[in-house]
């Protein structure tokens, strides 16, 4: 696995990013309150776009990077992440997991949700459930002291060795700042005490993706949705957390889309 | 948005061009140009055409790569 620099940030930056990361929670609760069945995820991209630029300076951060077309990834059912939004309607069967970034004053943000439509079924409730879970118990862990190794430990034992679902391993969480993508990789599987010291002022995004059948995932032909191999559904969740000597501290929050999801009656909430 | 891992595959090296860089001809018989790592560079590790070693690559560009393990 390589190194690059990593960056450290000063509390003044940290608190930039958690701006950046606070419009990207009101964003995926934005799109929480305007979900419901027969929507595009075309639409819901629009939405949202607009709804970021209407913040002043702020631009959406997917948008451009490598290329991407829009705001959201949009990945519904059995994409796993980097769903490109279309013109299919959903439908009240659907699960859709809804990543959104944002670029302001100089740094990203970067949070995920996966939304639940009221027909899905008991075993994928459980699979998002556990999901989510999965992700907290990553966050638990980035204290001072302890490794990436640690975070991704715990998410695998969690979700994989507890549960038995698939953890994906070709993606993986990152550093984040100046560039959406930054050192270090935070995967979703590892070993204890290995890999990059965690250190106050490091700033990363734990995305947990995790797979009701299989691991194994593959790529669309349009260069970047991935699926699962079995065509089974896959639950992603993400949080953009700084690593503070009184212990991890959350830059964005689920509050917000969680409160949206409740107001919802086409949405199912998650424990 | 995920990253994507670095990728790791094996490969043979198929000629030396110059600065530590070599061409490397991987299992499914892509060429592509590969680096040595600084770790190898450190420990003064010689890498001669033919070697087999270990190489990985970002999934952003494919035809670049960074050679980290020259099997025995």
């Amino acid at each position: 696995m390589a190194k690059g620099m990593i960056y450290h940030k000063t509390d003044e930056e940290i608190e930039l990013i958690r701006q950046s990361c606070l419009l990207v929670s009101k964003t995926l609760a934005h799109v929480g309150s305007i979900l419901k069945p027969g929507i595009t995820g075309s639409q819901i991209d629009a939405e949202a776009e607009q709804f970021i630029r209407d913040h002043e300076g702020a631009i959406p951060g997917f948008k451009g990077y490598h290329d991407f077309p829009s705001t959201l990834c949009i990945s519904k059912n059995e994409v796993v992440v980097h769903g490109i939004p279309d013109d299919q309607p959903f439908t009240e069967k659907d699960i859709v997991s809804v990543d959104c970034g944002v670029y302001w004053n100089e740094f990203y943000g970067d949070a995920a949700y996966t939304f639940a439509f009221n027909d899905i079924s008991d075993e994928v409730k459980k699979l998002l459930k556990v999901t989510k879970d999965s992700l907290y118990k990553g966050i638990e862990q980035a204290i001072p002291g302890n490794r990436i190794g640690d975070i991704s430990y715990a998410i695998q034992s969690y979700a994989e060795k507890e549960h038995g679902y698939g953890i994906v391993r070709e993606l993986v969480g990152h550093g984040i700042g100046r560039n959406l993508h930054e050192s270090p990789e935070v995967p979703n599987y590892g070993s204890r005490g290995k890999g990059t010291k965690l250190q106050s002022g490091l700033v990363i995004a734990i995305e947990p993706m995790v797979n009701l059948g299989t691991k194994r995932v593959a790529q669309g032909d349009d260069g970047w949705t991935i699926r699962t191999k079995d065509k089974k559904q896959s639950g992603h969740y993400e949080h953009t957390i700084a690593v503070k000597e009184s212990g991890p501290d959350l830059l964005s929050t689920h509050e917000y889309v969680e409160e949206a999801v409740k107001n919802n009656q086409y949405l199912s909430e998650i424990e | 948005m995920a990253k994507q891992e670095l990728i790791k595959q094996d490969g043979v090296i198929d000629e030396a061009l110059s600065n530590a860089m070599f061409r490397v001809r991987l299992e499914n018989d892509h060429l592509i140009v590969a680096t040595i790592s600084g770790k190898m560079r450190m420990h003064y590790i010689r890498i001669l055409p033919g070697d087999k070693v270990s190489v990985e690559m970002s999934p952003y560009d494919l035809s670049r790569g960074r050679i980290t393990y020259r099997y025995k």
